[in-house]
């Protein structure tokens, strides 16, 4: 039997900690698998900056991962490898339902788990939230967890 | 030049005290007035001056070579690369594992911001209101062929930046005439970066700062009635202050979101009204071509129209001027001909289209007087442009095209005015900054200086006329061209070699599109 990938997005929260506590629970049932943890840096090319964003622009991006990795990810990490389950952990900046479609489809995954409830914002109510999107395009079957 | 800024600085910390007494507010202005003209007028003089025998500013034939001398001698890039220059700002070419870092778009419209402003705006009005409809022809052709001479500082930009270990990034001429000096063993980089830097900090105070106060009030109190111009000044002078010393960011950030709206709306409505008009734009385009080569009776003929042309559309584009250098830098690239061909698109959009939109709008809407029995212009009575039927010139001028088609454009054109002049500042105030920290050292006390000097001459520039502000701000912009193109000269078979590599490597498909 091959290996099964789960990806499972986070984004500090506690829907995302449910969703990682869910992808855990069938990684122990199905044995052999491999979850990877995402945790997206919403981000577009297209917005306007000023010239002093631009030049610390290197300077905060490393500072964004590095936040996501010590806030998030690894100790995400810590808990699942504690548990003897395989994870690895990645950061990403842009759109987190495009971003977590392509992880799943470019490393074979055969679902992406995440939390219903993200960071609600004006914008999430325009335009459908992440998990919504998801649901709606995304080329492997979604989990959603309430 | 620093004995000037010196003289200058002098000057103007005289005349603070007089700002405490308001109800000198009148020969407040007037005293700035006299003491800025007479004190920068020998300086302006030098780089006006007229090739001998003529009428001619040098400084314009300088700037024309150049931009032609790089259009042939890189092959008609801005022809040849104009596609590519789309498909690298839409991200067609863009790494996605440097997703969070700059891209090309933000790069570009970073700079954008800084060029499309009252040049756009104020500056059409005065090329068109002294130099007749003709002017737009040579500010069109200028526009065209500055594009190779921004593909040629913007390239140059991003290949010698500083990259420092904290991962923030300083580019611009500066850098470029030290490292590419050295690169190619020619003396005198650490000079040219000097000199440079100084002309920097005077056309961020001139052309980016003074102007845009200046005009940011005229569009002001042309609604709200006349009052004296300090009282923009120092309003205008305590919002910069906000931001850049006091570190408010979200005023530009902002002001950076809104500003690209402004722009949309300005070209939208110019649009409107040239829709409303069709019939007329084949006799303005008529007017545009007619002027450029026969002047068509306005000040100075033919060349009139073609100083003018030339000049605004070189004050407005700052094509070979280098400070799009500096703006366009901070982008993520592992290949600086790409930014180089992105900044091609900066002239394009200022000049070719936004700055013809308001030249078109003017000589439609029938704001010049035109002699109804010969067809020619009538010149105002001191013969120096031609007359307006309310008067007005500069951004004034633009103001009533436009009410023409709408009458409550005023209103909106004078938000965008001052937005625009507000985020032009904000960019000018970076460049100057890197040019006072290249000269006197990284420093918080350092920068503290230079940026409350510059809110000090948001108020000069808002209380003095629009004459003398003009010609200081042109003399400084185009003072950094002189320096600037002659690096850019040396520096040439660099960027060939560069451009040559890179094309070489998109067609044997060593760079592919990673989407698209």
């Amino acid at each position: 039997m091959t290996r099964t990938i789960l990806v499972v997005g986070l984004d500090g929260s506690a829907s995302g900690g449910k969703a990682l506590d869910f992808a855990e629970e069938r990684a122990k049932a199905l044995g052999d698998c491999l979850i990877i943890a995402c945790y997206v840096v919403e981000w577009s090319p297209f917005t306007f900056q000023t010239p002093e964003e631009n030049e610390q622009r290197h300077k905060r991006r490393e500072e964004e991962i590095k936040i996501a990795h010590a806030r998030v990810l690894d100790p995400a990490i810590a808990d699942a490898k504690a548990a003897g389950l395989e994870i690895e952990g990645h950061v990403f900046h842009g759109d987190a339902a495009d971003i977590l479609d392509d992880l799943a489809v470019k490393r074979g995954a055969s679902q992406i788990i995440i939390g219903r409830v993200g960071a609600r914002g004006l914008k999430e109510r325009l335009f459908g939230g992440v998990a919504g999107r998801l649901v709606a395009s995304a080329s492997v079957p979604v989990t959603i967890i309430p | 030049m620093t004995k000037f800024i010196h003289r200058f600085a002098g000057a103007s910390a005289a005349l603070l005290p007089v700002a405490a007494h308001a109800q000198e507010a009148m020969t407040f202005d007037q005293r700035v007035n006299d003491v800025f003209a007479s004190s920068t007028g020998w300086f302006v003089n030098l780089i006006f001056a007229p090739l001998p025998g003529t009428s001619f500013p040098w400084i314009v034939l300088w700037l024309v070579v150049a931009a032609s001398v790089f259009t042939i001698y890189f092959g008609f890039i801005q022809l040849r690369a104009f596609s590519h220059a789309i498909s690298l700002v839409k991200g067609d070419y863009s790494d996605p594992n440097d997703a969070g870092e700059v891209s090309h778009f933000q790069a570009l419209t970073t700079a954008l911001s800084g060029t499309v402003g009252l040049g756009n705006i104020a500056g059409v009005a005065v090329a068109v209101g002294i130099g007749g409809p003709g002017a737009t022809f040579w500010m069109i052709l200028a526009g065209l062929l500055g594009m190779a001479s921004k593909f040629t500082e913007c390239t140059l930009g991003v290949k010698y930046r500083n990259e420092y270990p904290d991962g923030t990034v300083s580019g611009g001429p500066m850098y470029y005439m030290t490292k590419g000096f050295a690169e190619r063993n020619l003396p005198g980089g650490r000079i040219f970066a000097t000199v440079f830097a100084v002309f920097t900090i005077g056309g961020s105070l001139g052309g980016g700062n003074m102007f845009q106060a200046n005009q940011a009030h005229a569009q002001i109190s042309g609604i709200l009635g006349d009052f004296p111009g300090w009282i923009t000044g120092v309003i205008f002078a305590a919002v910069v202050f906000a931001v850049i010393v006091g570190g408010i960011k979200s005023i530009a950030q902002v002001t950076e979101k809104v500003v690209p709206f402004m722009g949309v709306l300005y070209v939208g409505t110019a649009l409107l009204i040239l829709i409303i008009e069709y019939d007329k734009i084949g006799w303005a385009f008529g007017q545009i071509f007619a002027g450029a080569f026969t002047g068509l009776g306005v000040a100075g003929g033919l060349v009139g129209a073609l100083i003018q042309g030339f000049k605004r559309a070189a004050f407005s584009n700052e094509a070979g001027v280098g400070s799009a250098a500096i703006a366009h830098s901070a982008v993520r690239t592992s290949e600086p001909v790409t930014e180089g061909v992105v900044s091609l698109l900066e002239p394009f959009i200022d000049t070719v289209v936004i700055c013809t939109m308001t030249a078109l709008v003017i000589t439609i809407s029938g704001v010049l007087v035109v002699d109804s029995e010969t067809g020619r212009f009538i010149l105002n009575e001191a013969g120096t442009s031609i007359l307006t039927v309310d008067g007005s010139s500069g951004v004034g001028l633009t103001s009533s095209a436009f009410a023409t088609g709408f009458s409550w454009f005023p209103y909106v054109l004078a938000v965008a005015v001052v937005l625009f002049a507000f985020s032009t500042m904000i960019s000018w105030s970076y460049y100057g900054l890197k040019a006072w920290t290249y000269l006197f050292g990284e420093g918080k006390k350092t920068e503290i200086v230079f940026k409350v000097i510059f809110c000090i001459f948001v108020v000069i520039g808002a209380a003095a006329q629009l004459g003398a502000v003009i010609d200081f701000s042109d003399a400084m912009i185009f003072a950094m061209a002189v320096v600037n193109i002659t690096a850019l000269y040396l520096l040439m078979p660099i960027v060939k070699r560069e451009m040559q590599s890179y094309f070489a490597r998109i067609r044997s498909g060593e760079i592919v599109k990673y989407k698209g």
